[in-house]
């Protein structure tokens, strides 16, 4: 029997090793993006810029090129990370790319801080 | 007769003036009426009064994604957020050995973070005030107006600063003396509130504070 053969009751009969190629190519195709740039905006609460996997070349242009973009509007940006040692959540200031952690899910850019 | 009828016409002229004064204003405010109308044709957002308040839970949302537990349970129950200060060293800022190197855990100095007020530093084991960091996080790109940000944000803005760049945040502040801009008796009102909120929670130290 081949893969997708339709059985005269009409279910599609698929062998097991293909079944595991088709769910690992779903999974693949539907899983989360590695990486989301969000922005604090006024009014808003946080908006989702941009999102993509860093390991995807088309995905990593896009995102360094709204990170710059940020930066250069003014923003901070900071990733939330956890510190390996405690455990704890704490946070990462940021200025190129290249420094974003590579656990980092995900990055906030908000207005750069001024005095009050 | 000549003079009774030149005041009657200085009179009539200053009436009709202050008529004609009246009716210009009403015009003017016709006019701005029917140019907010055109406006909103043309895609002007009215106001919503709801938007803020969405604001403000979509904040709340990430806030508590972003902080520890306990400082996201502090936030809920007291309004503000306790943070360790990291620049200090083996010594505290009154230039006594910090606690922290016999225990290991009580931060020599820290911080108190509101929404939209100034950070207040303060040293934990006595609740001595030290200094308050006047810093806000003013939205300007393309906003003429509404540059603030929700309150959970600006909190999470100076979370994220104080726990990532403390120097950085503190170079862009405006520091001032205790009572600057905060009620100083507010403050230690806030302290023993955080006292009793750890003793109720079972904190570290949280006897020994209360009973302060």
């Amino acid at each position: 029997m081949g893969a997708g053969a339709r059985l005269a009751s009409g279910i599609i009969a698929v062998h097991p090793r293909e079944a595991v190629a088709l769910t690992t190519a779903c999974a693949f195709a539907h899983r989360e993006p590695a990486i989301k740039f969000l922005r604090m905006k006024p009014g808003h609460g946080e908006i989702l810029l941009a999102e993509g996997d860093p390991a995807v070349l088309e995905d990593e242009e896009r995102l360094v090129e709204e990170f710059r973009r940020q930066l250069d509007q003014g923003m901070w940006a900071a990733a939330p990370t956890v510190d390996p040692d405690t455990g704890r959540r704490e946070a990462q200031l940021v200025r190129e790319y290249a420094e974003i952690p590579e656990e980092a899910d995900r990055v906030i850019f908000f207005p750069r801080a001024a005095g009050g | 007769m000549v003079l009774a009828l030149l005041a009657l016409g200085l009179v009539a002229t200053a009436l009709l003036l202050s008529v004609l004064a009246h009716a210009g204003a009403r015009g003017k405010a016709r006019r701005a009426r029917s140019r907010h109308r055109r406006r909103g044709r043309a895609g002007f957002e009215p106001g919503d009064p709801g938007r803020e308040r969405r604001a403000e839970q979509r904040a709340r949302e990430l806030l508590r994604s972003c902080v520890n537990d306990e400082e996201w349970a502090m936030y809920r129950d007291l309004g503000f957020i306790s943070v360790p200060g990291r620049l200090a060293g083996a010594r505290t800022l009154d230039g006594e050995p910090s606690r922290a190197d016999r225990r290991g855990s009580e931060p020599p100095y820290a911080y108190l973070i509101y929404p939209h007020k100034p950070i207040v530093a303060y040293v934990p084991q006595t609740r001595r005030l030290l200094s308050e960091y006047c810093v806000e996080f003013p939205d300007l790109t393309g906003a003429i107006s509404d540059t603030r940000l929700p309150d959970s944000d600006d909190v999470l803005a100076k979370w994220m600063a104080v726990t990532g760049d403390e120097s950085r945040l503190l170079r862009n502040a405006n520091m001032h003396l205790p009572g600057r801009q905060v009620d100083p008796a507010r403050i230690r009102r806030d302290l023993w509130r955080l006292a009793e909120w750890e003793r109720q929670r079972g904190g570290p130290d949280s006897a020994e504070l209360s009973s302060r």
